[in-house]
This record gives C-alpha cells, structure tokens and sequence, in this order.
C-alpha cells in the first residue's frame, strides 16, 4: 500500500529518507492520526449504506405500494413461501453477525488466529444461508413459480400472485446478491489476516466488512417477515 | 461525549457478555416475530404488519448501535444515520400514504365539495 505515496516515491527518488517507507505504518499521510483516519473510513462505509438504504429502499416501497394494492393476492402467494426455511436462515444470518462482530473484536485484541477462525465461520454461516437460499429457488423453480414465461399458478389471481414473485425473487435476489459481494471480500480479509495485516494498530478493512454484513443482516432482518410471515398471518384470517 | 482523550489512543473494545446478550436478544426478537405472524388476533389481524416492522425495527436499532459500534461512534454518524432513516420515512410514507388515502370513500366532506363546486358550475 505504502508504494503508492507521492512523498514516499519522492523519498526513493532523492535517496533521502528511506525509513519514511513503511514507517507510518498503517496511517494514511492525509490524516493527522488514526482516530481522525478511523472516523474517516466509518463516515464513508456509512455514506455507502445509506446508498444502499435508498437501493433497497425503492424497492421495499414498491412492493408496500404493490402488497397493499393486492392485499389477498399477495398473502396467497407469501403463504407458498417455506417458512421454516426462512426462519432458519434468519437464524443462521444473525449467528454470522454475531461472528463478525466478535472477528473485528478480535481484530482490536490482535488475536490473529481467533480474528480468521472467526472469518471463516462468518463465511460459513452466509454459505449456509446462500444454499438454503439455493434449496428454496430450486422449489419455486419446480413449482413453476419463477415469473416469467413458465410461470403457472391455478387461481383468479394469477397475475397478481406472478407479481408477488417477482418482488420475492427480486429482494431475495439482490439480498443474497449482497452476501455473495460480503462473502468475496472475507476471503480476501482472511488472506490478509492469516499474513497478520491486522492488529489493535490497524483493522479498519474488517470493522468496515463488519458495517456491511451486518447491514446486509438488518435488510434480511426487514425481508422475513415482510416476505415470509405475511402470509403465514393472513392464513387465519383467510 | 466521544470526545474523550482515550478513544483516541485505544479502539473501544465491546464486552464479550454485551455481543452475546444482543445475539440472545435477536434471537428471542425471531421467535416473537414467527409467534406474532402465526397468532391469532382476530378482528385485530390488521396489526400483524405493524407488529412484525415493530420487532423488525428493534431488532434493526441492536444491531445498528451494538454490532456495528454506532454507540461509540462519532456524532457525524448518528446525522448520517437519521439522515438515512428520515430519507426512507419520507419515501415510503409519502408514496404509501398516497396510495392508502385514494381509496378512502367517501372523502371528507370539505374535499368532495371542492373537487364538485367547479364541476357542478360547469355543468349548470
């Protein structure tokens, strides 16, 4: 990383200076000292997921407008989603926070090989979930209830019960879309960790990765019973 | 507040006991949210959406202030948070409240008057 300073290159040129090569260690030389640079990266992963609010917000508002449109419709087709599936992935998804959080608690105690383990089972727990995830597509996909042309569902509501699915195979879709993205940057950290680029003195990368799993968690938090519940409620009534 | 001299030289470190208790509380969060969706609440059946977004959101607040550190963050970011959350309010309470007041029939008798004056001069 420390290549890439203009007053580093500088230093190489003109032969002076040479400890300023990985001297500063982990501290960016644009910031006075690590809490200003700590603040600095939680403010911008911060910005980020906010983006990602308006993201899944445009689309949460599009199914609420769509859900209480067709009210029926739609608790008919949340009632074919596996609730049980969904309850355990909720349960597996809040066991990865739980890791990462303790992984980047690890990571401020500079305990290495605690920091990786934990990484790893965070990894675990979202594959975990990505194929029960998978588990589930494959039955809609059997039942043929994954809009579009093969799309077949015997009822007086059929197109609006189409339109229930493209929302599930939407928000399901771009959540676990996310947690893939989540999963492809713990491998890397893992790397980084193993080579032991992290301690109490730098960890910004995982407490960062952690901002991001654990808002990909809060989204599934919000998706469950918006998706899944709904119909199990509307069962009684209907 | 978060100003103090010492989060500057240590990163604040969150008792293991604290990360557990907040596990056990999303969790037991789960298990009402399953419970609500599943009883019965009979004429109040309309309340199973607002419950579950409740226990949703609580669960969303722990996770938010706990695992992801907003507790020892800087004030900068509480602004961006609530920043985040009123920009989401404003969307969807907008766009939903106007989808649910279209249907409202019949509409108050002040707004049929006005949307009827002009139309019933037109046709006088």
């Amino acid at each position: 990383m420390s290549q890439r300073h203009g007053p580093v290159t500088a230093a190489v040129i003109t032969g002076s200076m040479p400890e300023m090569d990985n001297d500063h260690g982990p501290l960016q030389h644009h910031f006075d000292d690590m809490a200003q640079q700590n603040e600095s990266a939680a403010l911008g992963m911060w910005l980020f997921l906010l983006t990602e609010v308006m993201f899944f917000g445009g689309v949460l508002t599009a199914y609420a407008v769509c859900r209480y449109l067709f009210h029926d419709a739609f608790a008919e087709g949340a009632s074919h989603l596996d609730v049980q599936m969904g309850t355990i992935n909720t349960i597996i998804l809040i066991f990865s926070s739980l890791t990462m959080a303790l992984a980047v608690r690890a990571a401020q105690m500079s305990k290495t090989k605690l920091l990786v383990g934990l990484l790893i089972a965070t990894m675990v727990f979202g594959g975990a979930f990505l194929v029960i995830k998978g588990i589930e597509y494959e039955h809609k996909w059997v039942e043929h209830h994954v809009p579009g042309k093969y799309f077949q569902y015997d009822g007086p509501m059929a197109n609006q019960v189409h339109l229930f699915f493209s929302f599930y195979f939407t928000m399901t879709g771009i959540h676990a879309l996310h947690m893939i993205l989540g999963i492809g940057w713990m491998i890397w950290l893992t790397i980084r960790s193993w080579r032991g680029d992290f301690s109490a003195a730098y960890f910004s990368p995982i407490e960062m990765t952690g901002l991001y799993w654990h808002f990909v968690d809060i989204v599934w938090i919000f998706l469950f019973p918006l998706l899944y519940l709904f119909g199990a409620g509307a069962g009684a009534g209907h | 507040m978060s100003h103090d001299a010492h989060a500057h030289d240590e990163p604040h470190i969150v008792p293991l006991s604290i990360y557990l208790a907040i596990f056990g509380a999303l969790m037991i969060g789960t298990a009402l949210t399953v419970w609500v969706a599943v009883f019965d609440l009979g004429e109040y059946s309309w309340l199973h959406t607002p419950l579950a977004l409740l226990i949703a959101s609580a669960k969303a607040t722990l996770v938010v202030v706990w695992f992801m550190h907003v507790k020892y963050g800087s004030r900068l970011v509480w602004i961006f948070i609530f920043a985040g959350i009123a920009w989401f309010l404003v969307l969807i309470g907008i766009t939903v409240g106007d989808y649910v007041g279209r249907n409202w029939e019949p509409a108050p008798n002040a707004w049929q008057a006005a949307v009827e004056a002009p139309r019933s001069s037109e046709l006088g």
